[in-house]
Protein backbone atom coordinates (compact mmCIF):
# COMPACT_ATOMS: atom_id res chain seq x y z
CA UNK A 1 0.00 0.00 0.00
CA UNK A 2 1.18 3.53 -0.84
CA UNK A 3 2.49 5.05 2.43
CA UNK A 4 0.59 8.29 1.68
CA UNK A 5 -2.74 6.43 1.87
CA UNK A 6 -4.18 6.45 5.38
CA UNK A 7 -6.57 3.80 6.65
CA UNK A 8 -8.04 6.27 9.19
CA UNK A 9 -11.15 7.13 7.08
CA UNK A 10 -11.93 3.43 6.78
CA UNK A 11 -11.60 2.89 10.55
CA UNK A 12 -13.88 5.88 11.24
CA UNK A 13 -16.52 4.54 8.84
CA UNK A 14 -16.24 1.05 10.37
CA UNK A 15 -16.62 2.59 13.84
CA UNK A 16 -19.69 4.50 12.69
CA UNK A 17 -21.28 1.39 11.17
CA UNK A 18 -20.52 -0.54 14.38
CA UNK A 19 -22.33 2.15 16.37
CA UNK A 20 -25.35 1.68 14.12
CA UNK A 21 -25.29 -2.06 14.76
CA UNK A 22 -25.17 -1.34 18.49
CA UNK A 23 -28.14 1.00 18.12
CA UNK A 24 -30.00 -1.80 16.32
CA UNK A 25 -29.33 -4.19 19.21
CA UNK A 26 -30.39 -1.56 21.76
CA UNK A 27 -33.62 -0.68 19.93
CA UNK A 28 -34.54 -4.37 19.66
CA UNK A 29 -34.36 -4.58 23.50
CA UNK A 30 -37.25 -2.09 23.64
CA UNK A 31 -39.33 -4.08 21.15
CA UNK A 32 -42.68 -5.03 22.71
CA UNK A 33 -43.31 -7.95 20.38
CA UNK A 34 -46.51 -6.52 18.82
CA UNK A 35 -47.06 -5.64 15.19
CA UNK A 36 -48.14 -2.10 16.19
CA UNK A 37 -44.78 -1.69 17.89
CA UNK A 38 -42.86 -3.12 14.93
CA UNK A 39 -44.70 -1.04 12.28
CA UNK A 40 -45.42 2.28 14.05
CA UNK A 41 -43.45 2.18 17.35
CA UNK A 42 -46.76 1.84 19.25
CA UNK A 43 -47.51 5.46 18.17
CA UNK A 44 -45.21 6.67 20.94
CA UNK A 45 -42.59 8.89 19.28
CA UNK A 46 -42.07 12.35 20.79
CA UNK A 47 -41.27 15.72 19.18
CA UNK A 48 -37.48 15.47 18.93
CA UNK A 49 -37.32 11.94 17.51
CA UNK A 50 -40.15 12.77 15.08
CA UNK A 51 -38.27 15.84 13.80
CA UNK A 52 -34.98 13.98 13.41
CA UNK A 53 -36.45 10.87 11.80
CA UNK A 54 -38.60 12.84 9.34
CA UNK A 55 -35.76 15.19 8.43
CA UNK A 56 -33.31 12.29 8.04
CA UNK A 57 -35.79 10.43 5.84
CA UNK A 58 -36.48 13.38 3.52
CA UNK A 59 -32.79 14.26 3.13
CA UNK A 60 -30.95 11.70 1.00
CA UNK A 61 -27.25 11.51 0.17
CA UNK A 62 -28.07 14.19 -2.40
CA UNK A 63 -28.34 16.76 0.42
CA UNK A 64 -24.57 16.71 1.01
CA UNK A 65 -22.96 15.40 -2.17
CA UNK A 66 -25.52 16.31 -4.84
CA UNK A 67 -26.23 19.81 -3.54
CA UNK A 68 -22.51 20.67 -3.64
CA UNK A 69 -22.19 19.24 -7.15
CA UNK A 70 -25.35 20.95 -8.38
CA UNK A 71 -24.16 24.30 -6.93
CA UNK A 72 -20.85 23.79 -8.73
CA UNK A 73 -22.80 23.36 -11.99
CA UNK A 74 -25.70 25.80 -11.55
CA UNK A 75 -24.59 28.23 -8.84
CA UNK A 76 -26.36 29.71 -5.83
CA UNK A 77 -29.84 29.43 -7.40
CA UNK A 78 -29.83 25.74 -6.46
CA UNK A 79 -30.66 26.74 -2.89
CA UNK A 80 -33.82 28.60 -3.95
CA UNK A 81 -34.67 25.91 -6.45
CA UNK A 82 -34.51 22.96 -4.07
CA UNK A 83 -33.93 24.01 -0.46
CA UNK A 84 -35.98 27.12 0.29
CA UNK A 85 -38.97 25.74 -1.64
CA UNK A 86 -38.67 22.50 0.35
CA UNK A 87 -38.47 24.39 3.64
CA UNK A 88 -41.79 26.09 2.96
CA UNK A 89 -43.66 23.30 1.14
CA UNK A 90 -42.53 20.32 3.25
CA UNK A 91 -43.70 22.04 6.42
CA UNK A 92 -46.97 22.97 4.69
CA UNK A 93 -47.54 19.31 3.79
CA UNK A 94 -46.65 18.13 7.32
CA UNK A 95 -49.10 20.68 8.73
CA UNK A 96 -51.95 20.39 6.24
CA UNK A 97 -51.80 16.66 5.42
CA UNK A 98 -49.50 14.91 7.90
CA UNK A 99 -51.36 15.87 11.07
CA UNK A 100 -54.73 14.89 9.59
CA UNK A 101 -53.43 11.53 8.41
CA UNK A 102 -51.88 10.94 11.82
CA UNK A 103 -55.31 11.60 13.40
CA UNK A 104 -57.12 9.28 10.98
CA UNK A 105 -54.43 6.63 11.45
CA UNK A 106 -54.64 6.79 15.22
CA UNK A 107 -58.45 6.75 15.34
CA UNK A 108 -58.89 3.85 12.94
CA UNK A 109 -55.61 1.98 13.41
CA UNK A 110 -54.18 2.47 9.91
CA UNK A 111 -50.57 1.56 9.26
CA UNK A 112 -50.27 2.15 5.48
CA UNK A 113 -51.57 4.61 2.90
CA UNK A 114 -53.42 1.90 0.97
CA UNK A 115 -55.48 0.97 4.06
CA UNK A 116 -56.57 4.59 4.36
CA UNK A 117 -57.34 5.01 0.66
CA UNK A 118 -59.31 1.73 0.60
CA UNK A 119 -61.67 2.97 3.31
CA UNK A 120 -61.75 6.60 2.22
CA UNK A 121 -62.74 5.70 -1.35
CA UNK A 122 -64.78 2.59 -0.46
CA UNK A 123 -62.74 0.42 -2.81
CA UNK A 124 -60.71 -2.64 -1.91
CA UNK A 125 -59.32 -2.76 -5.47
CA UNK A 126 -57.85 0.74 -5.11
CA UNK A 127 -55.30 -0.61 -2.64
CA UNK A 128 -54.22 -3.32 -5.07
CA UNK A 129 -53.88 -0.73 -7.88
CA UNK A 130 -51.96 1.74 -5.75
CA UNK A 131 -49.62 -0.78 -4.09
CA UNK A 132 -47.55 -1.67 -7.20
CA UNK A 133 -47.40 1.99 -8.27
CA UNK A 134 -46.04 3.07 -4.89
CA UNK A 135 -43.57 0.16 -4.82
CA UNK A 136 -42.37 0.91 -8.37
CA UNK A 137 -41.82 4.55 -7.44
CA UNK A 138 -39.91 3.67 -4.25
CA UNK A 139 -37.57 1.12 -5.85
CA UNK A 140 -35.56 3.53 -8.06
CA UNK A 141 -35.29 5.81 -5.02
CA UNK A 142 -33.81 2.83 -3.13
CA UNK A 143 -31.48 2.03 -6.02
CA UNK A 144 -30.08 5.55 -6.00
CA UNK A 145 -29.17 5.07 -2.31
CA UNK A 146 -27.64 1.62 -2.75
CA UNK A 147 -25.59 2.63 -5.81
CA UNK A 148 -24.50 5.93 -4.25
CA UNK A 149 -23.34 4.07 -1.11
CA UNK A 150 -21.32 1.54 -3.14
CA UNK A 151 -19.62 4.18 -5.27
CA UNK A 152 -18.97 6.48 -2.35
CA UNK A 153 -17.27 3.77 -0.29
CA UNK A 154 -15.12 2.86 -3.29
CA UNK A 155 -13.99 6.48 -3.71
CA UNK A 156 -13.32 6.88 0.03
CA UNK A 157 -11.23 3.68 0.24
CA UNK A 158 -9.28 4.09 -3.02
CA UNK A 159 -5.67 3.00 -2.69
CA UNK A 160 -6.28 1.16 0.60
CA UNK A 161 -6.28 -2.34 -0.91
CA UNK A 162 -3.98 -2.04 -3.95
CA UNK A 163 -3.46 -5.74 -4.43
CA UNK A 164 -6.87 -7.14 -3.58
CA UNK A 165 -8.87 -4.65 -5.64
CA UNK A 166 -6.49 -3.42 -8.33
CA UNK A 167 -8.17 -1.75 -11.30
CA UNK A 168 -6.74 -0.50 -14.56
CA UNK A 169 -7.97 1.63 -17.43
CA UNK A 170 -8.38 0.11 -20.93
CA UNK A 171 -4.99 1.60 -21.88
CA UNK A 172 -3.33 -0.27 -18.99
CA UNK A 173 -2.80 2.77 -16.76
CA UNK A 174 -3.97 2.48 -13.11
CA UNK A 175 -7.63 3.38 -12.58
CA UNK A 176 -8.11 6.46 -10.30
CA UNK A 177 -10.23 4.31 -7.96
CA UNK A 178 -7.84 1.35 -7.96
CA UNK A 179 -7.47 -0.29 -4.55
CA UNK A 180 -10.89 0.85 -3.29
CA UNK A 181 -13.54 -1.56 -2.05
CA UNK A 182 -15.56 -2.58 -5.11
CA UNK A 183 -19.04 -0.98 -5.27
CA UNK A 184 -20.80 -4.37 -4.97
CA UNK A 185 -19.04 -4.93 -1.66
CA UNK A 186 -19.65 -1.43 -0.24
CA UNK A 187 -23.31 -1.52 -1.28
CA UNK A 188 -23.63 -5.00 0.24
CA UNK A 189 -22.17 -3.87 3.58
CA UNK A 190 -24.54 -0.89 3.75
CA UNK A 191 -27.55 -3.08 2.87
CA UNK A 192 -26.59 -5.57 5.58
CA UNK A 193 -26.21 -2.88 8.25
CA UNK A 194 -29.57 -1.30 7.41
CA UNK A 195 -31.19 -4.72 7.19
CA UNK A 196 -29.85 -5.59 10.64
CA UNK A 197 -31.34 -2.70 12.57
CA UNK A 198 -34.60 -2.62 10.61
CA UNK A 199 -35.03 -6.41 10.80
CA UNK A 200 -34.60 -6.57 14.57
CA UNK A 201 -35.72 -3.13 15.70
CA UNK A 202 -38.55 -2.47 13.21
CA UNK A 203 -39.49 1.18 12.76
CA UNK A 204 -38.09 1.95 16.23
CA UNK A 205 -34.66 0.86 14.96
CA UNK A 206 -35.10 3.12 11.93
CA UNK A 207 -36.26 6.10 14.04
CA UNK A 208 -33.34 5.80 16.45
CA UNK A 209 -30.82 5.25 13.68
CA UNK A 210 -32.27 8.17 11.69
CA UNK A 211 -31.91 10.47 14.67
CA UNK A 212 -28.28 9.49 15.15
CA UNK A 213 -27.58 9.70 11.41
CA UNK A 214 -29.21 13.13 11.08
CA UNK A 215 -27.00 14.49 13.87
CA UNK A 216 -23.94 12.95 12.19
CA UNK A 217 -24.55 14.37 8.72
CA UNK A 218 -25.52 17.82 10.00
CA UNK A 219 -22.45 18.10 12.23
CA UNK A 220 -20.00 16.75 9.63
CA UNK A 221 -21.36 19.17 7.01
CA UNK A 222 -20.80 22.16 9.29
CA UNK A 223 -17.31 20.98 10.33
CA UNK A 224 -16.28 20.41 6.70
CA UNK A 225 -17.57 23.89 5.84
CA UNK A 226 -15.60 25.48 8.67
CA UNK A 227 -12.36 23.72 7.77
CA UNK A 228 -12.67 24.38 4.04
CA UNK A 229 -13.46 28.07 4.55
CA UNK A 230 -10.48 28.39 6.92
CA UNK A 231 -8.11 26.84 4.36
CA UNK A 232 -9.46 29.21 1.69
CA UNK A 233 -8.33 32.12 3.93
CA UNK A 234 -11.76 32.87 5.31
CA UNK A 235 -15.32 33.29 4.07
CA UNK A 236 -14.73 36.62 2.39
CA UNK A 237 -11.59 35.55 0.47
CA UNK A 238 -13.28 32.33 -0.65
CA UNK A 239 -16.27 34.18 -2.12
CA UNK A 240 -14.27 37.08 -3.59
CA UNK A 241 -12.16 34.57 -5.54
CA UNK A 242 -15.24 33.86 -7.68
CA UNK A 243 -15.41 37.47 -8.87
CA UNK A 244 -11.99 37.09 -10.47
CA UNK A 245 -12.87 34.04 -12.57
CA UNK A 246 -14.94 34.10 -15.77
CA UNK A 247 -15.95 30.49 -15.18
CA UNK A 248 -16.89 30.96 -11.52
CA UNK A 249 -18.47 34.42 -11.30
CA UNK A 250 -21.78 33.55 -13.08
CA UNK A 251 -22.42 31.08 -10.20
CA UNK A 252 -22.88 34.07 -7.84
CA UNK A 253 -26.20 34.85 -9.53
CA UNK A 254 -28.83 32.95 -11.53
CA UNK A 255 -28.76 34.58 -14.97
CA UNK A 256 -27.74 31.94 -17.52
CA UNK A 257 -27.69 29.20 -14.86
CA UNK A 258 -31.41 28.37 -14.76
CA UNK A 259 -34.71 29.62 -16.15
CA UNK A 260 -37.24 31.69 -14.21
CA UNK A 261 -40.06 29.29 -15.05
CA UNK A 262 -37.88 26.37 -13.95
CA UNK A 263 -37.19 28.21 -10.68
CA UNK A 264 -40.92 28.71 -10.11
CA UNK A 265 -42.09 25.25 -11.14
CA UNK A 266 -39.67 23.48 -8.80
CA UNK A 267 -42.22 24.27 -6.07
CA UNK A 268 -44.21 21.22 -7.19
CA UNK A 269 -41.41 18.72 -6.49
CA UNK A 270 -41.55 18.98 -2.64
CA UNK A 271 -45.25 18.07 -2.74
CA UNK A 272 -43.99 14.51 -3.24
CA UNK A 273 -43.51 14.19 0.55
CA UNK A 274 -47.30 14.09 0.87
CA UNK A 275 -47.39 10.75 -0.94
CA UNK A 276 -44.14 9.11 0.25
CA UNK A 277 -45.30 5.85 1.87
CA UNK A 278 -42.30 5.82 4.21
CA UNK A 279 -43.08 9.32 5.45
CA UNK A 280 -46.73 8.37 5.97
CA UNK A 281 -45.50 5.62 8.28
CA UNK A 282 -43.28 8.04 10.19
CA UNK A 283 -46.20 10.44 10.69
CA UNK A 284 -48.17 7.62 12.31
CA UNK A 285 -45.45 7.06 14.92
CA UNK A 286 -46.20 10.41 16.63
CA UNK A 287 -47.56 10.21 20.16
CA UNK A 288 -49.69 13.30 19.67
CA UNK A 289 -50.54 15.96 17.07
CA UNK A 290 -48.60 18.45 19.20
CA UNK A 291 -45.42 16.49 18.43
CA UNK A 292 -45.64 17.77 14.84
CA UNK A 293 -45.07 21.37 15.97
CA UNK A 294 -41.30 21.06 16.27
CA UNK A 295 -41.06 19.28 12.91
CA UNK A 296 -43.16 21.90 11.11
CA UNK A 297 -41.19 24.84 12.59
CA UNK A 298 -37.63 23.45 12.61
CA UNK A 299 -37.65 21.74 9.18
CA UNK A 300 -36.82 24.94 7.18
CA UNK A 301 -34.04 25.79 9.67
CA UNK A 302 -32.53 22.31 9.42
CA UNK A 303 -32.57 22.57 5.63
CA UNK A 304 -30.76 25.90 5.95
CA UNK A 305 -28.09 24.38 8.24
CA UNK A 306 -27.38 21.51 5.83
CA UNK A 307 -27.74 23.24 2.46
CA UNK A 308 -26.13 26.71 2.80
CA UNK A 309 -22.65 25.34 3.66
CA UNK A 310 -22.88 22.81 0.81
CA UNK A 311 -23.96 25.45 -1.72
CA UNK A 312 -21.09 27.72 -0.66
CA UNK A 313 -18.55 24.87 -0.92
CA UNK A 314 -19.95 24.09 -4.39
CA UNK A 315 -19.53 27.64 -5.72
CA UNK A 316 -16.14 28.09 -4.04
CA UNK A 317 -15.05 24.94 -5.88
CA UNK A 318 -15.68 26.66 -9.22
CA UNK A 319 -12.94 29.16 -8.38
CA UNK A 320 -10.64 26.75 -6.56
CA UNK A 321 -10.86 23.69 -8.82
CA UNK A 322 -11.75 25.45 -12.08
CA UNK A 323 -13.50 23.52 -14.86
CA UNK A 324 -13.71 19.78 -14.36
CA UNK A 325 -12.01 17.58 -16.91
CA UNK A 326 -13.86 15.10 -19.12
CA UNK A 327 -15.31 12.20 -17.14
CA UNK A 328 -15.06 14.07 -13.80
CA UNK A 329 -18.38 14.21 -11.99
CA UNK A 330 -19.64 17.33 -10.17
CA UNK A 331 -20.84 14.90 -7.47
CA UNK A 332 -17.17 14.37 -6.55
CA UNK A 333 -16.67 18.08 -5.81
CA UNK A 334 -17.28 17.82 -2.04
CA UNK A 335 -14.83 14.92 -1.69
CA UNK A 336 -12.21 16.71 -3.79
CA UNK A 337 -12.52 19.93 -1.79
CA UNK A 338 -12.12 18.01 1.48
CA UNK A 339 -9.17 16.00 0.19
CA UNK A 340 -7.34 18.90 -1.44
CA UNK A 341 -7.92 21.57 1.15
CA UNK A 342 -8.15 19.83 4.49
CA UNK A 343 -5.88 16.83 3.88
CA UNK A 344 -7.12 15.33 7.10
CA UNK A 345 -7.87 11.59 7.05
CA UNK A 346 -9.97 12.11 10.18
CA UNK A 347 -12.21 14.69 8.50
CA UNK A 348 -12.35 12.58 5.32
CA UNK A 349 -13.57 9.71 7.50
CA UNK A 350 -16.19 11.85 9.23
CA UNK A 351 -17.44 13.33 5.95
CA UNK A 352 -17.63 9.76 4.60
CA UNK A 353 -19.66 8.71 7.64
CA UNK A 354 -21.86 11.80 7.18
CA UNK A 355 -22.63 11.02 3.55
CA UNK A 356 -23.38 7.38 4.38
CA UNK A 357 -25.59 8.58 7.26
CA UNK A 358 -27.64 10.71 4.87
CA UNK A 359 -27.98 7.78 2.45
CA UNK A 360 -28.87 5.19 5.10
CA UNK A 361 -31.37 7.41 6.90
CA UNK A 362 -33.58 7.23 3.81
CA UNK A 363 -32.88 3.59 2.92
CA UNK A 364 -34.00 2.19 6.29
CA UNK A 365 -37.42 3.84 6.23
CA UNK A 366 -38.01 2.78 2.63
CA UNK A 367 -37.10 -0.87 3.32
CA UNK A 368 -39.30 -0.80 6.41
CA UNK A 369 -42.30 0.71 4.62
CA UNK A 370 -42.17 -1.84 1.79
CA UNK A 371 -42.26 -4.69 4.34
CA UNK A 372 -45.14 -3.01 6.15
CA UNK A 373 -47.10 -2.43 2.94
CA UNK A 374 -46.66 -5.97 1.68
CA UNK A 375 -47.81 -7.45 5.00
CA UNK A 376 -50.79 -5.15 5.54
CA UNK A 377 -51.89 -4.30 2.00
CA UNK A 378 -51.40 -7.61 0.27
CA UNK A 379 -51.05 -10.59 2.64
CA UNK A 380 -53.57 -9.51 5.28
CA UNK A 381 -56.00 -8.18 2.67
CA UNK A 382 -55.95 -11.48 0.78
CA UNK A 383 -56.01 -13.88 3.73
CA UNK A 384 -57.98 -11.78 6.25
CA UNK A 385 -56.79 -9.91 9.34
CA UNK A 386 -57.71 -12.71 11.74
CA UNK A 387 -55.73 -15.32 9.82
CA UNK A 388 -52.37 -14.32 11.36
CA UNK A 389 -51.15 -13.72 14.89
CA UNK A 390 -49.12 -10.60 15.68
CA UNK A 391 -45.93 -12.67 15.69
CA UNK A 392 -46.71 -14.08 12.25
CA UNK A 393 -47.36 -10.59 10.85
CA UNK A 394 -43.92 -9.47 12.07
CA UNK A 395 -42.38 -12.61 10.57
CA UNK A 396 -44.03 -11.92 7.19
CA UNK A 397 -42.84 -8.30 7.26
CA UNK A 398 -39.29 -9.37 8.12
CA UNK A 399 -39.34 -11.93 5.30
CA UNK A 400 -40.48 -9.34 2.80
CA UNK A 401 -37.92 -6.77 4.03
CA UNK A 402 -35.23 -9.41 3.53
CA UNK A 403 -36.50 -10.12 0.00
CA UNK A 404 -36.70 -6.39 -0.87
CA UNK A 405 -33.16 -5.74 0.41
CA UNK A 406 -31.86 -8.70 -1.61
CA UNK A 407 -33.68 -7.68 -4.81
CA UNK A 408 -32.64 -4.03 -4.44
CA UNK A 409 -29.05 -5.04 -3.84
CA UNK A 410 -28.92 -7.35 -6.89
CA UNK A 411 -30.63 -4.73 -9.06
CA UNK A 412 -28.26 -2.08 -7.73
CA UNK A 413 -25.21 -4.21 -8.60
CA UNK A 414 -26.61 -4.91 -12.08
CA UNK A 415 -27.29 -1.21 -12.73
CA UNK A 416 -24.19 0.10 -10.92
CA UNK A 417 -22.74 1.71 -14.05
CA UNK A 418 -26.01 2.77 -15.69
CA UNK A 419 -26.05 6.46 -16.56
CA UNK A 420 -29.76 6.86 -15.96
CA UNK A 421 -30.27 5.62 -12.40
CA UNK A 422 -29.80 9.05 -10.81
CA UNK A 423 -32.21 10.59 -13.33
CA UNK A 424 -34.75 8.03 -12.13
CA UNK A 425 -34.57 9.55 -8.66
CA UNK A 426 -35.98 12.86 -9.92
CA UNK A 427 -38.73 10.97 -11.75
CA UNK A 428 -39.69 9.17 -8.52
CA UNK A 429 -40.27 12.52 -6.87
CA UNK A 430 -42.32 13.67 -9.87
CA UNK A 431 -44.48 10.54 -9.70
CA UNK A 432 -45.22 10.94 -6.00
CA UNK A 433 -45.88 14.65 -6.50
CA UNK A 434 -48.30 13.81 -9.34
CA UNK A 435 -50.35 11.79 -6.84
CA UNK A 436 -50.43 14.61 -4.28
CA UNK A 437 -53.86 15.88 -5.43
CA UNK A 438 -55.24 12.46 -4.47
CA UNK A 439 -54.15 12.67 -0.83
CA UNK A 440 -55.04 16.35 -0.57
CA UNK A 441 -58.55 15.77 -1.92
CA UNK A 442 -59.01 12.69 0.27
CA UNK A 443 -58.25 14.78 3.34
CA UNK A 444 -60.16 17.97 2.48
CA UNK A 445 -62.84 17.31 -0.16
CA UNK A 446 -65.93 15.43 0.94
CA UNK A 447 -67.13 15.20 -2.64
CA UNK A 448 -64.12 13.41 -4.13
CA UNK A 449 -65.25 10.07 -5.53
CA UNK A 450 -63.86 6.60 -6.08
CA UNK A 451 -63.96 7.13 -9.85
CA UNK A 452 -62.17 10.46 -9.38
CA UNK A 453 -59.44 8.71 -7.40
CA UNK A 454 -58.93 6.13 -10.15
CA UNK A 455 -58.92 8.90 -12.78
CA UNK A 456 -56.24 10.77 -10.83
CA UNK A 457 -54.05 7.67 -10.53
CA UNK A 458 -54.37 6.76 -14.23
CA UNK A 459 -53.88 10.37 -15.38
CA UNK A 460 -50.70 10.55 -13.29
CA UNK A 461 -49.46 7.21 -14.65
CA UNK A 462 -50.13 8.19 -18.30
CA UNK A 463 -48.74 11.75 -18.16
CA UNK A 464 -45.76 10.57 -16.10
CA UNK A 465 -45.14 7.73 -18.59
CA UNK A 466 -45.19 10.05 -21.63
CA UNK A 467 -42.82 12.61 -20.09
CA UNK A 468 -40.57 9.87 -18.65
CA UNK A 469 -40.30 8.33 -22.12
CA UNK A 470 -39.33 11.70 -23.60
CA UNK A 471 -36.65 12.31 -20.97
CA UNK A 472 -35.13 8.89 -20.37
CA UNK A 473 -35.98 6.50 -23.18
CA UNK A 474 -36.40 8.59 -26.34
CA UNK A 475 -33.35 9.80 -28.23
CA UNK A 476 -32.71 13.43 -27.42
CA UNK A 477 -31.78 15.97 -30.10
CA UNK A 478 -28.15 17.07 -30.00
CA UNK A 479 -27.53 20.05 -27.73
CA UNK A 480 -30.74 19.60 -25.71
CA UNK A 481 -30.78 20.35 -21.97
CA UNK A 482 -29.81 17.61 -19.50
CA UNK A 483 -32.98 18.16 -17.49
CA UNK A 484 -36.22 17.86 -19.45
CA UNK A 485 -38.21 21.09 -19.34
CA UNK A 486 -41.61 21.61 -20.94
CA UNK A 487 -42.01 25.24 -22.03
CA UNK A 488 -39.29 26.07 -19.54
CA UNK A 489 -41.11 24.39 -16.63
CA UNK A 490 -40.47 21.18 -14.73
CA UNK A 491 -42.53 18.25 -16.13
CA UNK A 492 -43.98 17.64 -12.66
CA UNK A 493 -46.06 20.81 -13.05
CA UNK A 494 -47.91 19.33 -16.02
CA UNK A 495 -48.33 15.95 -14.31
CA UNK A 496 -49.99 17.65 -11.33
CA UNK A 497 -52.21 19.80 -13.57
CA UNK A 498 -53.38 16.73 -15.52
CA UNK A 499 -53.97 14.60 -12.40
CA UNK A 500 -55.87 17.44 -10.67
CA UNK A 501 -58.11 18.04 -13.68
CA UNK A 502 -58.86 14.31 -13.94
CA UNK A 503 -59.61 14.04 -10.21
CA UNK A 504 -61.92 17.06 -10.11
CA UNK A 505 -63.69 16.53 -13.45
CA UNK A 506 -64.49 12.87 -12.84
CA UNK A 507 -65.49 13.45 -9.20
CA UNK A 508 -68.00 16.11 -10.22
CA UNK A 509 -69.90 13.71 -12.46
CA UNK A 510 -69.68 10.38 -10.63
CA UNK A 511 -71.37 8.76 -7.65
CA UNK A 512 -70.58 10.51 -4.37
CA UNK A 513 -69.20 8.57 -1.38
CA UNK A 514 -71.75 7.27 1.13
CA UNK A 515 -72.82 9.39 4.05
CA UNK A 516 -71.24 6.90 6.45
CA UNK A 517 -67.82 7.35 4.82
CA UNK A 518 -68.09 11.13 4.83
CA UNK A 519 -69.11 11.04 8.50
CA UNK A 520 -66.27 8.67 9.33
CA UNK A 521 -63.57 10.93 7.91
CA UNK A 522 -65.06 14.42 8.30
CA UNK A 523 -66.77 14.32 11.70
CA UNK B 1 -61.16 32.88 9.41
CA UNK B 2 -57.84 31.66 10.82
CA UNK B 3 -57.51 29.21 7.93
CA UNK B 4 -58.06 32.00 5.40
CA UNK B 5 -55.38 34.16 7.01
CA UNK B 6 -52.93 31.24 7.01
CA UNK B 7 -53.64 30.47 3.33
CA UNK B 8 -53.27 34.11 2.25
CA UNK B 9 -50.03 34.51 4.25
CA UNK B 10 -48.72 31.28 2.75
CA UNK B 11 -49.49 32.47 -0.79
CA UNK B 12 -47.75 35.80 -0.14
CA UNK B 13 -44.73 33.91 1.19
CA UNK B 14 -44.75 31.64 -1.88
CA UNK B 15 -44.89 34.70 -4.17
CA UNK B 16 -41.92 36.23 -2.33
CA UNK B 17 -39.87 33.18 -3.31
CA UNK B 18 -39.66 34.58 -6.85
CA UNK B 19 -36.96 37.21 -6.20
CA UNK B 20 -36.55 38.16 -9.85
CA UNK B 21 -35.07 41.52 -8.86
CA UNK B 22 -31.95 39.70 -7.56
CA UNK B 23 -31.66 37.41 -10.60
CA UNK B 24 -28.49 39.03 -12.02
CA UNK B 25 -27.13 40.55 -8.80
CA UNK B 26 -23.69 39.18 -7.84
CA UNK B 27 -23.05 41.39 -4.83
CA UNK B 28 -21.94 39.85 -1.55
CA UNK B 29 -23.75 40.37 1.76
CA UNK B 30 -21.50 40.49 4.89
CA UNK B 31 -18.60 40.28 2.45
CA UNK B 32 -19.08 36.59 1.61
CA UNK B 33 -22.71 35.59 1.05
CA UNK B 34 -24.05 36.09 -2.51
CA UNK B 35 -27.15 38.24 -2.23
CA UNK B 36 -29.41 35.67 -3.95
CA UNK B 37 -28.31 33.02 -1.46
CA UNK B 38 -28.62 35.43 1.48
CA UNK B 39 -32.19 36.24 0.41
CA UNK B 40 -33.20 32.59 0.28
CA UNK B 41 -31.40 31.73 3.53
CA UNK B 42 -33.39 34.54 5.16
CA UNK B 43 -36.47 33.19 3.37
CA UNK B 44 -35.96 29.83 5.14
CA UNK B 45 -35.82 31.62 8.49
CA UNK B 46 -38.97 33.58 7.65
CA UNK B 47 -40.66 30.29 6.65
CA UNK B 48 -39.74 28.85 10.07
CA UNK B 49 -41.07 32.00 11.75
CA UNK B 50 -44.28 31.73 9.72
CA UNK B 51 -44.82 28.10 10.80
CA UNK B 52 -44.05 29.03 14.41
CA UNK B 53 -46.79 31.68 14.27
CA UNK B 54 -49.15 29.16 12.68
CA UNK B 55 -48.37 26.66 15.44
CA UNK B 56 -49.13 29.31 18.06
CA UNK B 57 -52.21 30.91 16.51
CA UNK B 58 -53.85 28.36 14.23
CA UNK B 59 -52.95 24.91 15.49
CA UNK B 60 -55.73 22.34 14.88
CA UNK B 61 -56.18 21.33 18.54
CA UNK B 62 -59.56 19.75 17.90
CA UNK B 63 -57.99 17.09 15.74
CA UNK B 64 -56.13 15.68 18.73
CA UNK B 65 -59.38 15.15 20.58
CA UNK B 66 -61.00 13.59 17.50
CA UNK B 67 -58.06 11.21 17.05
CA UNK B 68 -58.29 10.07 20.66
CA UNK B 69 -61.99 9.24 20.43
CA UNK B 70 -62.89 5.64 19.79
CA UNK B 71 -63.45 5.18 16.04
CA UNK B 72 -66.65 3.35 15.13
CA UNK B 73 -64.80 1.38 12.52
CA UNK B 74 -61.23 0.18 12.30
CA UNK B 75 -59.04 -0.46 9.23
CA UNK B 76 -60.88 -2.98 7.07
Amino acid sequence: MDSSVSLTPLFIIIGYLALLLGLGVLSSRFFKGTSADYFVVSRSVGSFLLLMSIFGTTMTGFALVGSTGKAYTNGIGVYGLMASWSGLIHSAVFFAVGIRLWAVGKRYGYVTQCEYFRDRFESKTLGFVLFPILVLLVIPYLLVGVIAAGKFIQATTKGMFPEAFALSLPNGAPHPLSGGLPPWMGAGIICLIVLFYVFFGGLRGAVWANTFQTIVFMVTGVIAFYMISTRLHGLSAASHALLESDFASPRLAREGMMGKMQFLSYCFIPLSVGMFPHLFQHWLTAKSAKNFKLTVVAHPIFILIVWVPCILIGIWATAYLGELGPGQSPNAVLGRMVNKLVESPVLTGFVGAGVLAAIMSSLDSQFMCLGTMFTNDIVIKIFGKDRFSDGQKILIARGFILAVVLCTYLLGVALMDSAHVFDLGVWCFSGFAGLFPLIFAAVYWKGVTKAGAYACIFATAISWGILFYRDILAEKPAGSEDELLVWGAMPVMFIIIVSTIALVAVSLFTKKPTEATVKKFFA
Amino acid sequence: MKATVVIVAFLILAALHQDFWLWEDKSLVFGFLPVGLAYHAAYSLVAALFWWLVSKLAWPFKIEQWADEEGDDSAS
